[in-house]
């Protein structure tokens, strides 16, 4: 759907740009929202998981007759109440294995049974009278490690796929991808500088402070129900549907509000063990994850272990950029390497370029999305060679990548050559930002990268009913994990020239709208916005078609201005204009309810470019970073509620924060996480951070009547080298793993001291 | 007659070639065309692939139209979180 | 185990319910009295979303025995608006768009009243060590901290 006419761009909106309150706030405010764990059933169980103590183990046999026998028992289901209906669908069989583990255990935390009964107590007994017979096998966590050759193999049907020649042994490394463009050998050899750096970053966690939770409700007759926090419902009703082999349309999925997501919760974990619960126990069963469950049993990132090489000549032009990237993904395959390695160099206009992704298995949880998924890690390695470079060269670092940055015109490192992009209106926007002249001091330096997220558009339906007093209610099937409803709201108001609260939003149950894909890919402002825009445009026709009658002259007579409908001249009819309030009166008797909808799958979505300033200060007895000032400007094609906007950058640069200076999984040589909860598994809070300050960039997206792009996984991309490169410059240890964490920093710090100290 | 770029680890499945030329006036014609003409791309289309046309990055658009001067890039299908 | 009958108040109102003794007051408050307000984000009193007063004291209820309440008066997200009457935390919370998902919102809400009430002119620093121990993955905290500020300059000036 195209950016409205050129009047676009000057076009006078009367509320996208504001900051109304958002319809669903004083719930959330007083604790009446409903979210995953907050809903009950009459005659509910609880269900719990067991799951394995073993990082690799093969499961020799489940008996569970003594769980069965203990009063308040209802269920238990085992790898025997799931059989494969995946019809060779490989992605999915991944999924049923992830759900409950068939024959291995393949992480620590791995399903493989699961109960339902009258008390959490109760359930809680029961595992503990699960037989699981294990033979424990050895395991491997680290990527490098199951890369080499006499690595434990977790797949025996796992050959490397895109190597010559095709290999005959089984291993853990799934695929080779490679992107680029030109001969970067070549394109070495012209340069005058070149530095080549190793980099390694551990998983993170999304860290959603809401467990997974849900209710599920099978009835004798095979139809369900099910409640639960998820970013896509939709696609929860079709996976466990298959799963489970029920028609999709006997399974209706409410989302519940949902405590963050971030990407973790695009796919389903417990869902399936709760209704096939449900199923065998004839009765609701409630399911909810601890926080311990979470991090061992849920989707991390990957863990990577990044090789960057750039050369530049001494004038400050990059010649040739090469990375390699190696992703664990988990146990199963399907990390995201494919994606670091096409946006490592995204951001850079280079002649030659090479980008080589490894995607690998490992034995831990299966990787889900994180915001932009596999950004970070490749950004965080490219973007600290890209400052050091500029350090170099002695150029601004700023300066270096305006230089070289990616226009309109530039064959990009992924293949496409880009059309119009905001990445050197961000760039010079940051380079005006008083931030940059803010004073340092000791132990303070100033860091900054760049980056980008590619977004997507993707299925959305979304019905707009016109209420008989004039009130209009919004009905989208996109889970609102940011406030988007408000934008929605906004959206339709604007197309039906109404008040902003006379319309409400509200994100429909499965049964009552077609599909929508899962909020995710910051897509939802743009497509299921979109839609919105196009569902009252749809509803606009309608009230004028109706008014029409009305008054008895042609449809193609009038027109819809200022929430009204009025003749489009005056040989049209001498007729006073009608209100939509007015035609809703009015519709009963003149042919029924009103409403506009809109399905579709959309495309077009723009990336969003961004670039983020950081100064932080170390202390050097103690390794301890204190993020001074960050700023991050980012564009966001049209800005429909800026507030929500804002608190996305903030958001993902916090994110990205944590990532680099303090969040980490940390295994243990028997292959078990040993910080599973929030004390150990540190992420950023209150006391830690400055304000985060934001701009906006407004480039115009002409995919989107309004011009609206996708901003909110952007903002994790950059803060990793942004953070980096800070401390490097506060204290001169170039820090290339994360996290930078205060006995990392330290430890760097006391051997460049030793260094020092040696050269004296 | 659509002009389609591969991404490198693909061209081993096509004698080593990045550009093909490839006669489809939509996507989807595209995707059976190249999955017939050169079979060792069929798994990666299996699994999922994006396509770039002139720019503009299409997840599921199967039925959009390809311009033989249209710019057409594959793409590894589009993910996020 | 044996069921325990405990007496208390919440937000004023006396409550009398009957628990295990080894139920938090979390437990308690979200499975026994309906009362979701308060979330369970973690259960080892790490992130704060179970936040609650007990006679005027900040406590995770995750960390606190249903049983030990007996006698005293709870104080949770329920209690905060008066009627349809909302808070000045509440309402610049809406304003400042201090929430995106808003799981953590009423431990935040509770926490910051709990501050307040201490403390009614905190600075930015102060605000944001009362605050440390509740989680946000959000928002980055900046917009919470602006909302606590203006929500207390508005409550001086009432």
């Amino acid at each position: 759907m195209p950016l409205d006419n050129t009047e676009s761009q000057t076009r006078k909106f009367k509320v996208i740009g504001t900051r109304p309150i958002r319809p669903d706030g004083i719930d959330k405010v007083t604790g009446r929202a409903r979210f995953g764990a907050d809903a009950v059933a009459p005659g509910m169980l609880i269900g719990r998981v067991l799951r394995s103590p073993h990082a690799h183990a093969r499961i020799k046999s489940i008996d569970y007759s003594k769980a069965m026998k203990l009063a308040g028992v209802k269920a238990v289901v085992t790898k025997d109440d799931f059989p494969d209906k995946t019809d060779g669908d490989a992605a999915l069989y991944d999924v049923l294995y992830n759900v409950m583990a068939r024959e291995k255990a393949l992480y620590e935390g791995h399903a493989v049974a699961a109960v339902a009964a009258t008390s959490a107590a109760i359930a809680k007994q029961a595992l503990k009278l699960i037989k699981v017979d294990y033979e424990v096998l050895p395991h491997v966590t680290d990527v490098d490690e199951a890369m080499k050759p006499n690595a434990p193999v977790l797949h025996s049907k796992i050959f490397t796929d895109g190597v010559e020649p095709k290999p005959k042994k089984a291993s853990n490394v799934v695929r080779r991808y490679e992107f680029g463009h030109g001969d970067v050998d070549a394109g070495f050899k012209r340069a005058d500088i070149v530095i080549e750096r190793h980099f390694r970053t551990e998983a993170t966690h999304q860290g959603y402070i809401e467990p997974h939770a849900c209710l599920a409700n099978v009835g004798p007759d095979g139809q369900g129900e099910l409640w639960v926090c998820t970013q896509g419902h939709f696609m929860v009703r079709d996976t466990c549907a298959r799963l489970l082999g029920m028609d999709i349309t006997k399974l209706r999925v409410t989302a519940s509000e949902i405590g963050g997501g971030f990407g973790g919760k695009t796919t389903v974990f417990i869902e399936p063990v709760a209704l096939a619960l449900s199923r065998k126990a004839n009765r609701p069963v409630k399911v909810v994850m601890s926080r311990e469950e979470v991090f061992k049993a849920t989707g991390p990132t990957s863990s990577s272990s990044i090789d960057v090489k750039i050369g530049c000549t001494k004038d400050g032009r990059i010649v040739a950029g090469d990375a390699t990237l190696r992703y664990q993904g988990g146990a199963f395959p399907g990390s995201p390497v494919e994606f670091g390695a096409m946006t490592a160099f995204a951001q850079y206009d280079l002649e030659n370029v090479r980008a080589v992704g490894y995607d690998v298995v490992a034995n831990r949880p299966k990787q889900a999305a994180y915001r932009a998924p596999g950004a970070p890690m490749a950004n965080f390695a490219v973007e600290s060679v890209i400052e050091e470079m500029a350090h170099k060269v002695g150029m601004e670092p700023i300066d270096f990548r305006i230089k070289n940055a990616a226009r309109e015109g530039t064959h990009s490192s992924y293949g496409p050559v880009y059309g119009p992009i905001g990445l050197l209106a961000t760039l010079q926007k940051a380079r005006e930002h008083p931030h940059f002249r803010a004073p340092l001091g000791k132990n303070q330096g100033r860091g900054m990268a760049c980056g980008f997220w590619f977004n997507f558009g993707g299925q959305s339906c979304v019905t707009l009913n016109v209420g008989v007093d004039g009130t209009v209610g919004l009905v989208t099937g996109s889970p609102d994990i940011g406030g988007s409803r408000a934008s929605m709201c906004l959206m339709a108001a604007e197309e039906l020239g109404i008040p902003y609260d006379k319309v409400r939003s509200v994100v429909a149950d499965t049964g009552s709208l077609g599909y929508n894909d899962v909020t995710d890919g910051s897509r939802t402002t743009f497509a299921t916005g979109m839609a919105c825009i196009l569902a009252a445009r749809d509803a606009i026709k309608k009230l004028c078609a109706r008014a029409a009658q009305i008054w008895g002259i042609p449809e193609d007579a009038v027109v819809w201005e200022n929430g009204h409908a009025r003749p489009a001249g005056a040989n049209a009819g001498n007729f006073e204009p009608m209100s939509l309030k007015e035609i809703a009166a009015q519709a009963p008797s003149t042919g029924g309810p009103i409403a506009g909808h809109h399905e579709y799958s959309a495309d077009g979505a723009g990336v969003s470019f961004a670039t983020h300033i950081c100064d932080s200060e170390v202390d050097p007895e103690t390794g301890f970073t204190k993020i001074l000032r960050y700023t991050v400007l980012q564009d966001a094609g049209k800005a429909i509620h800026p507030s929500y906007v804002e608190g996305q950058f903030q958001g993902g640069a916090v994110q990205g924060i944590g990532w680099a200076l303090n969040e980490e999984y940390i295994y243990g040589k028997d292959g078990r996480l040993q910080n599973a909860g929030f004390l150990d598994y540190r992420i950023p809070v209150c006391s830690d951070l400055p304000m985060i300050d934001t701009v906006i960039l407004e480039i115009p997206n002409p995919g989107h009547p309004y011009g609206v792009r996708g901003v909110g996984e952007t903002s994790i991309v950059p803060p990793l080298a942004a953070v980096a490169n800070s401390v490097s410059a506060a204290v001169g240890v170039r820090m290339t793993e994360t996290p930078i964490s205060p006995p990392k920093l330290l430890k760097a710090l006391e051997s460049l001291g030793g260094m020092k100290k040696a050269a004296e | 007659m659509a002009n389609v770029l591969i991404w490198s680890s693909l061209r081993s499945h096509t004698g080593g070639k990045a550009n093909l030329q490839i006669e489809a006036r939509t996507v989807r014609e595209l995707l059976d065309r190249l999955a017939e003409t050169y079979p060792g791309l069929k798994p990666q289309i299996q699994r999922g692939v994006s396509v770039s046309i002139d720019g503009v990055i299409f997840r599921d658009g199967w039925l959009e139209t390809l311009k033989p001067e249209s710019e057409v890039v594959l793409l590894p299908r589009m993910v996020g979180g | 185990m044996s069921a325990v009958t405990v007496n208390a108040k919440i937000n004023g109102d006396p409550v009398e319910f009957v628990c295990e003794p080894d139920e938090t007051l979390l437990d308690v408050l979200r499975n026994r009295l309906g009362m979701t307000g308060a979330k369970e984000g973690c259960s080892t009193g790490d992130c704060g979303a179970c936040s609650v007063t007990i006679d005027g004291r900040l406590t995770c209820s995750c960390l606190v025995l249903g049983a030990e309440v007996e006698g005293l008066n709870i104080g949770t997200i329920e209690g905060m608006a008066n009627g349809e009457k909302l808070h000045p935390l509440q309402k610049k919370f809406l304003e400042h768009a201090a929430l995106q998902c808003g799981v953590c919102t009423p431990g935040f809400l509770v926490a910051a009243k709990s501050l307040l009430d201490h403390n009614p002119k905190p600075t930015e620093t102060e605000v944001r060590f009362a605050l440390a121990g509740n989680l946000c993955r959000c928002t980055g905290y900046d917009k919470i901290v602006r909302a606590v500020m203006d929500a207390a300059a508005e409550m001086r000036r009432a």
